[in-house]
């Protein structure tokens, strides 16, 4: 019971993490709450469904997903936040708060408002160990988890790209001063992460078995608490905020009968480590 | 008029007061809250909950409401002081998803069937009409402009600016953080309070969805929509989103589609709101208006 507990938690928490890390790294680098990020999470769903109808092929629905997401991410940057730097942060805000609207309905008028199948045949049977089992929907999710994690910690560490995004995201006026292409290193960071968005959409579709028009709603919020309990920009951090926020939901609504949805438990989560560390579990001032 | 102009013009009214309130945190002192329906939903719950259990009459409830959201907002406002900006407005959206679920989740609020049958306000011993109601929104819209007026002509609402343009300079230069930022969130959070009580005595049944981080989304829409830091901006874009989805019913599937473009669109080019400062509007008003008084200016 403890490990398929925990098993379940890390599942979530994967999820959580991949839509995540993505807004943390648009906060990084422009100093904007990206709520539209989680429209690109739902448009990657629908993007990998409609490919793997066309070609039943898991992992070419994956790229596709990722690669026009991607795109998506780009195209919001260029025309929509790159004019609403230098203004109030409130300003980005209801645009991406308008944008994800937008979107959502975008997705009910083309796709309609009812939930669509997204079912994969797996042939791989469960691995059991002990009284846990992990299905074959869950390691997916592990695999492509780790394996776009390592990928992003090598790109970010050991990259001259990476340095470079990670020098944006210090100080992107000194950054620019010093000769970074900031312009190519955010529209760089838009594509890894709204990247990251389409994967987690194709994930949780395939996971859940499900495509939704509104399946954005509640990562759009939920990924907002993770990224500020992590310090807002903190890789590191959001991993870690992700993970503890997946497994403490997991284990609190399977042990503990709290009469609370499982959303108010991320917030009370957040609020009471802001209360002690009030720039997020990894942040800085 | 007829009863469908009277309801959408009651519903209108509540918008403006709660928008002219969310103005004076958001605008006046700058802290962006994301969860300004917790505190329309705690001054609802408060003016409904004594009527109905307690059977006080409506001009009871309504202050009641005010001073309990005033208070909760002062209690609340204090793990707000702690964080700044962004974690701000997280902590508030936060805050709202809490206060919405304690709603729904704990018996003693009625839990998912809410307060009903909240009875309408009477005067001269019968029921007050919706003709009349629509009157008593308008005092007090008139009453929240005054308080409104007020604050921006004294020193609390001096300290409020130089709080929103820069904190540490204004704390720099004397001006008590905590102290004015709690009395933004308590008034604030009152005049959402009176919304609150105005709203459920109107519908008669509320309920915890009624009160979510989506309600407080159309609030905050609304402030920046007709120009945040103004008094007509909130008054206008309450008024211009409240009737707009009216407007669009004809095209029922593509109404919110249009709310959220119309949301992009004015962000994109008009960031300051319709009416803001120095929006395209207000000048080109301004001109007229120029153009104008100097045609009746006496030749020097």
């Amino acid at each position: 019971m403890l490990g398929q507990q925990l098993i379940n938690g890390f599942t979530i928490g994967s999820i959580y993490a991949l839509i995540a890390l993505g807004l943390t790294m648009v906060y990084g680098v422009l100093k904007i709450l990206h709520i539209a990020h989680a429209g690109v999470y739902a448009m990657g769903a629908y993007i990998g469904l409609w490919v793997y109808r066309l070609v039943p092929n898991l992992f070419l629905a994956m790229l596709a997903a990722m690669f026009l997401s991607g795109v998506a991410g780009i195209l919001i940057e260029r025309f929509l936040y790159k004019s609403m730097l230098d203004k109030s942060r409130i300003v980005p805000l209801i645009a991406s708060i308008g944008l994800f609207i937008a979107m959502e309905e975008t997705f009910r008028i083309i796709a309609g408002p009812y939930v669509k199948a997204f079912s994969v045949h797996f042939r791989q049977k469960p691995w059991i160990l002990g009284s846990a089992r992990i299905s074959a929907p869950q390691m997916l999710v592990f695999g492509v988890t780790i394996v776009l994690l390592v990928l992003l910690w090598w790109v970010i560490t050991r990259t001259r790209m990476g340095k470079a995004l990670r020098a944006v995201s210090m100080d992107r006026e000194m950054a620019d001063a010093l000769g970074v292409a900031t312009e190519k290193i955010i529209l760089l960071s838009f594509f890894i992460s709204s990247a990251l968005a389409g994967a987690a959409g194709v994930l949780v579709g395939v996971f859940y078995n499900s495509v939704y028009p509104t399946m954005g709603d509640i990562p759009a919020y939920k990924a907002l608490a993770i990224i500020v309990l992590g310090g807002m920009g903190s890789i590191p951090g959001t991993i870690l905020g992700a993970f503890l926020i997946g497994i403490s939901e997991t284990f609190l609504i399977g042990y503990v009968n709290v009469p609370l949805p499982r959303d108010a438990l991320a917030f009370i989560v957040m609020i009471a480590v802001l209360m002690f560390r009030p720039y997020g579990l990894l942040g800085k001032e | 008029m007829s009863a469908y102009i009277v309801t959408v013009s009651i519903t209108i009214g509540i918008y403006v007061i709660l928008a002219i309130s969310l103005n004076i945190i958001t605008g006046y002192a700058g802290q962006i809250s994301l969860g300004h329906a917790a505190f329309f939903g705690i001054g609802a719950y408060a003016s409904g909950m004594l009527a109905t259990r307690v059977g006080a009459p409506f001009f009871v409830c309504l202050p009641f409401a005010v001073v309990v959201t005033g208070i909760v907002g002062a209690i609340l406002g204090i793990p707000c002081l702690r964080v700044r900006e962004d974690f701000l407005a997280i902590t508030t959206m936060g805050i709202n998803f809490v206060v919405q679920a304690v709603f729904l989740y704990v018996p003693f609020f009625g839990g998912a069937l809410g307060i009903s049958n909240i009875p309408v306000p009477s005067i001269h011993g019968s029921d007050m009409t919706k003709p009349e109601y629509l009157i008593m929104v308008l005092l007090f819209i008139l009453l929240s402009i005054l308080v409104d007026g007020w604050l921006t002509r004294s020193w609390t609402g001096l300290a409020l600016s130089a709080i929103r343009e820069d904190e540490t300079a204004a704390e720099m230069s004397g001006v008590n953080l905590t102290r004015f930022k709690v009395i933004a969130f308590v008034l604030g959070s009152a005049m959402a309070g009176l919304a609150g009580s105005l709203y459920a005595h109107f519908m008669s049944f509320i309920s915890a969805t009624d009160f979510g981080f989506a309600e407080s989304i159309v609030i905050l829409s609304m402030v920046v929509f007709g120009g945040i830091g103004t008094l007509r901006g909130p008054i206008i874009g309450a008024i211009v989103l409240g009737v707009a989805p009216e407007l669009f019913r004809p095209i029922l599937n593509y109404r919110t589609l249009l709310y959220g473009v119309m949301l992009v669109v004015l962000m994109r080019f008009q960031p300051q709101g319709l009416l803001g400062i120095d929006s395209f509007v207000t000048r080109t008003l301004k001109r007229l208006w120029k153009k104008e008084t100097r045609g009746y200016e006496p030749a020097a």
